[in-house]
């Protein structure tokens, strides 16, 4: 009988040795760079897209984008309304965290706490929520300030934590910038629920993730065992990557090396709409515009004005000069993969310089003025030269205009609240963080500086007291057609009166290898749980 | 010489404070660090907050005497942008650096000084105005340039050597080295030569004029007269007394080296100090701008004060003074 053990335990190692051996030949490696680094491991320490998406491949949230971009179950497994003011989330049994411990109703509620936290920059995501309160192990409520439909679309990026790993490493509060010991083992460490678990860590320099053999989803269609980051900040060291093949995606591969990929052997440009819409805006608060040769006067406040600014723009020209034939020029300030979008709204004004010339005459600037325009240069996909093509078209008109393109930092340092808004002329790009039009609204269409706190990137103040009205019902308006009718009625007061120039949906633009397959999402993140490795 | 050490050291601290002083008055124009440091949805009460909490709404002077206050006690501060203590985060990069710049170093001596001895005694050679032309090349075309053409030719064309990063890396005690495995060696190649070029060629004209001049001189004519082979008296003889200038040089440019990785680095991705910096730049991450440029005046500070140390031992006609004079 012992005999028979014994050959069955050489059996077993020997078959699990054979299952080890067959597990490294499938170990497939998937590199790939990004221009900037996920500033940090920590689910509430930075409200930014790539740290995010990045963080979405270790943590999870109750809610997940699928392929599609549909909300699907994560670490819920269904919700529903069960009051105006509450969701009820029922969670998935049986998950566990990269350390072995249960995933509970518990920890929910903790990560709620946390983004209270002084280091936390989710507070906007905090503000969502009144309360959350533990039903059972696994069923949670989350009660909201005022009726949220759309709150399951807003937690996508509303990554839970584990409590007891939060408590025994004393990372109970969000990462601060400022520094300290609380938070810190949370900035380089990270323990989610995700399909990969880090390995290492090195900011700034490279991130090795594996992949959880515990996780959950088995029906996960990666099939990568390691997937090793780096930042790549240069333009050309990361086309360079690409193409000698030490790398199997990087993004953003600038839209005028298409070409090169293209003929390159093993790899390919990936294209398609990004959710970003990029526009103009002018100063339409100040009584005087800054940096302009009228004095005692603001040409923007009349609209014939804006609109003659409107019509002088070729978008046409713009999408095949400047962005290669690769944007979807844009009538509103969302993208088609926005809710609330409505393609009825979505035509822009006809380009049509005699009528743009005729709406000045009419305005009184007949002989044009100057005015000082800013522009990022490093933030959008060839801001700068957007700018510039833009400056020639209105050249047509009379209007001289006096480029300031600078960085990114100089530049929102220049035009953000923080610095009074200063500017008269503007470019600027927004991708709604919760794929919903209330969010475009509220930030950048509202009036700035009253009581409800919104329109803070409103930046050139452009006001309709009635869409402040409009924003506060479409936030609590639970019934979508309502809902619906109320965005499209801000669509056209904004349209009516030329907030803004919208401009176009600038391209996502990746270049990837043959040899894997991926999705592109419409918010330039990348998932791994869509990366296929092929031989 | 101990006082002269000691007195050397006193002004760097100047030097230092200078440096700092001079950063800190320009850091006000590098833009605004919050709008990195947040998300696009966090409001202006949180950005405000942040301002306040980092110290950034202080007097210009306020600041400034925190920062020298923290360095005198050894603290450099947190990253913005890493969220890390700044001295963490060098004391990371730093072996990249230091590797890269030393290897880059040892290259362009060991390359630049026989090409230099050679130009100058085979003046004429085909080989000569070969070195000398190509010399003309990596004195002229700019790093930045000269590292993506390698890029293209051995990464890109032939595929023979990894175009950025710096492969794997060993760890010894805190000391990170890529020189123990042979995807680091690999990988230090391109940047390196990107990095010695320039200094290379420098070393090269300049041993070649100096030579010239010495094998003119009567006491080299008087070796060979003596009947001494020629590779004693080209290399020992006059070579030896070529090496002032060379030393100087040298060590000059190392400190510059080691300074002006910065763009080595980033066309390399190499994750070294430079790189470290020209991001904190493009994040606005005062902390680690600051600690780096007091640093790089730092070392600016020791390799002179070696330098005037082995100029000592080089030319025995400086070492009277010092010793008293027997």
């Amino acid at each position: 009988m012992a005999k028979v053990t014994n050959t069955l335990k050489a059996l077993l190692v020997g078959g699990s040795m054979l299952a080890a051996a067959a597990s490294a030949a499938n170990a497939e490696t998937f590199r790939w760079a990004f221009q900037g680094d996920a500033q940090t491991l920590d689910p509430h320490g930075l409200f930014e897209t790539l740290t995010l998406g990045f963080q979405g491949n270790i943590y999870e949230g109750l809610v997940k984008r699928d392929d599609k971009m549909e909300i699907v179950g994560a670490l819920a497994e269904s919700w529903e309304n069960i009051e105006p003011t509450v969701w009820r989330f029922k969670l998935r049994q049986g998950v566990k965290f990269h350390n072995g411990n249960d995933f509970k109703a518990d920890d929910v509620v903790f990560s709620v706490n946390r983004l209270n936290t002084e280091g936390s920059d989710m507070k906007v995501v905090a503000a969502l929520i009144k309360e959350a309160k533990v039903v059972d192990d696994y069923t949670v409520d989350i009660i909201t300030p005022s009726p949220n439909p759309i709150l399951p679309n807003q937690f996508e990026i509303f990554y839970i934590m584990d409590k007891q790993w939060a408590e025994e490493n004393k990372a109970t509060e969000a990462t601060n910038v400022k520094g300290g010991d609380e938070g810190n083992h949370a900035n380089l460490n990270a323990n989610g629920t995700g399909p990969f678990i880090v390995k290492e860590r090195q900011s700034g320099v490279k991130t090795v993730l594996v992949r959880n053999p515990d996780y959950w989803n088995k029906d996960m269609k990666s099939n990568i065992t390691e997937g090793i980051f780096t930042p790549i900040a240069q333009d050309a060291t990361r086309v360079a990557a690409l193409i000698s093949g030490n790398i199997d995606l990087a993004y953003p591969m600038p839209v005028q090396d298409w070409k090169r990929l293209e003929a390159a052997e093993g790899v390919k440009p990936l294209t398609g709409p990004e959710a970003r819409t990029i526009f103009l805006g002018f100063d339409q608060l100040r009584d005087e515009l800054v940096g302009s040769n009228v004095k005692g006067k603001n040409p923007f406040k009349d609209v014939r004005v804006r609109k003659a600014f409107y019509q002088a723009i070729d978008i046409e020209g713009i999408k095949a000069k400047v962005m290669r034939g690769a944007s979807n020029p844009a009538g509103l300030l969302v993208a088609p993969q926005i809710n609330g979008y409505n393609a009825a709204y979505n035509d822009r004004l006809p380009y049509d310089v005699d009528a743009a010339k005729k709406l000045m005459e009419e305005a009184g600037y007949g002989d044009g003025f100057e005015v000082t325009m800013d522009c990022p240069n490093d933030r959008y996909v060839n801001d700068e030269q957007i700018c510039q093509a833009a400056a020639s078209m209105l050249a047509k008109i009379n209007v001289k205009v006096n480029l300031l393109a600078q960085t990114k930092s100089k530049y929102f340092g220049k035009v953000l609240a923080q610095n009074g808004y200063d500017t008269s002329f503007f470019l600027l790009g927004w991708t709604p963080s919760t794929f919903d039009s209330h969010n475009v609204i509220s930030s950048l269409i509202a009036c700035r500086g009253g009581e409800d706190k919104i329109g803070a990137f409103n930046l050139g103040g452009y006001c309709n007291p009635k869409i402040n009205e409009l924003t506060a019902m479409i936030q609590s308006e639970t019934d979508q057609a309502k809902r619906q009718s109320m965005i499209d009625e801000v669509w056209k007061i904004h349209a009516d009166e030329v907030g803004h120039i919208p401009l176009h949906q600038q391209p996502l633009s990746w270049g990837v290898s043959d040899k894997v397959d991926v999705v592109q999402r419409p918010d330039n993140q990348l998932d791994l749980r869509y990366v296929v490795v092929n031989k | 010489m101990l006082t002269f050490i000691a007195k050397r050291l006193v002004q760097s601290v100047l030097v230092m404070l200078t440096v700092a002083l001079i950063a800190f008055s320009l850091f006000r124009y590098v833009g605004d660090p919050i709008n990195n440091m947040v998300g696009q949805d966090t409001t202006l009460e949180q950005r405000e907050e942040l301002k306040e909490r980092l110290g950034l709404n202080d007097s210009f002077i306020v600041q400034f005497g925190r920062f020298a206050k923290n360095v005198a006690q050894g603290e450099f501060g947190f990253s913005y942008q890493h969220r890390r203590p700044v001295s963490e985060l060098i004391a990371e990069r730093l072996p990249a650096t230091l590797e890269l710049s030393l290897v880059s170093a040892i290259l362009a001596l060991l390359i630049g000084v026989p090409m230099g001895v050679y130009t100058a005694i085979r003046r004429n050679s085909f080989l000569s105005h070969s070195f000398m032309t190509l010399s003309l090349v990596g004195i002229s075309l700019p790093t930045f340039l000269i590292g993506i053409l390698l890029i293209l030719l051995f990464g890109v064309i032939l595929r023979w050597l990894p175009t950025f990063g710096r492969g794997d890396v060993v760890q010894l005690g805190w000391w990170s080295t890529g020189l123990l495995t042979a995807s680091g060696l690999k990988s230090l190649i391109m940047p390196a030569i990107t990095l010695a070029l320039f200094q290379m060629t420098l070393i090269m004209r300049l041993v070649r004029s100096e030579m010239l001049e010495v094998l003119r001189t009567d006491f080299v004519k008087f070796a060979r007269a003596r009947g001494l082979q020629e590779r004693y008296v080209n290399f020992v003889v006059a070579l030896k007394n070529t090496m002032v200038p060379v030393i100087t040089i040298t060590g000059l440019q190392l400190g510059s080296i080691i300074a002006f990785a910065i763009i080595t680095e980033s066309v390399f991705q190499w994750p070294g100090m430079g790189l470290l910096f020209i991001q904190a730049v493009g994040n606005v991450d005062i902390p680690i701008m600051a600690a780096y440029l007091v640093l790089i005046a730092f070392v600016f500070v020791v390799i002179n004060l070696v330098v005037d140390i082995l100029y000592v031992v080089v030319d025995p006609r400086l070492r009277v003074d010092s010793a008293g004079g027997h």
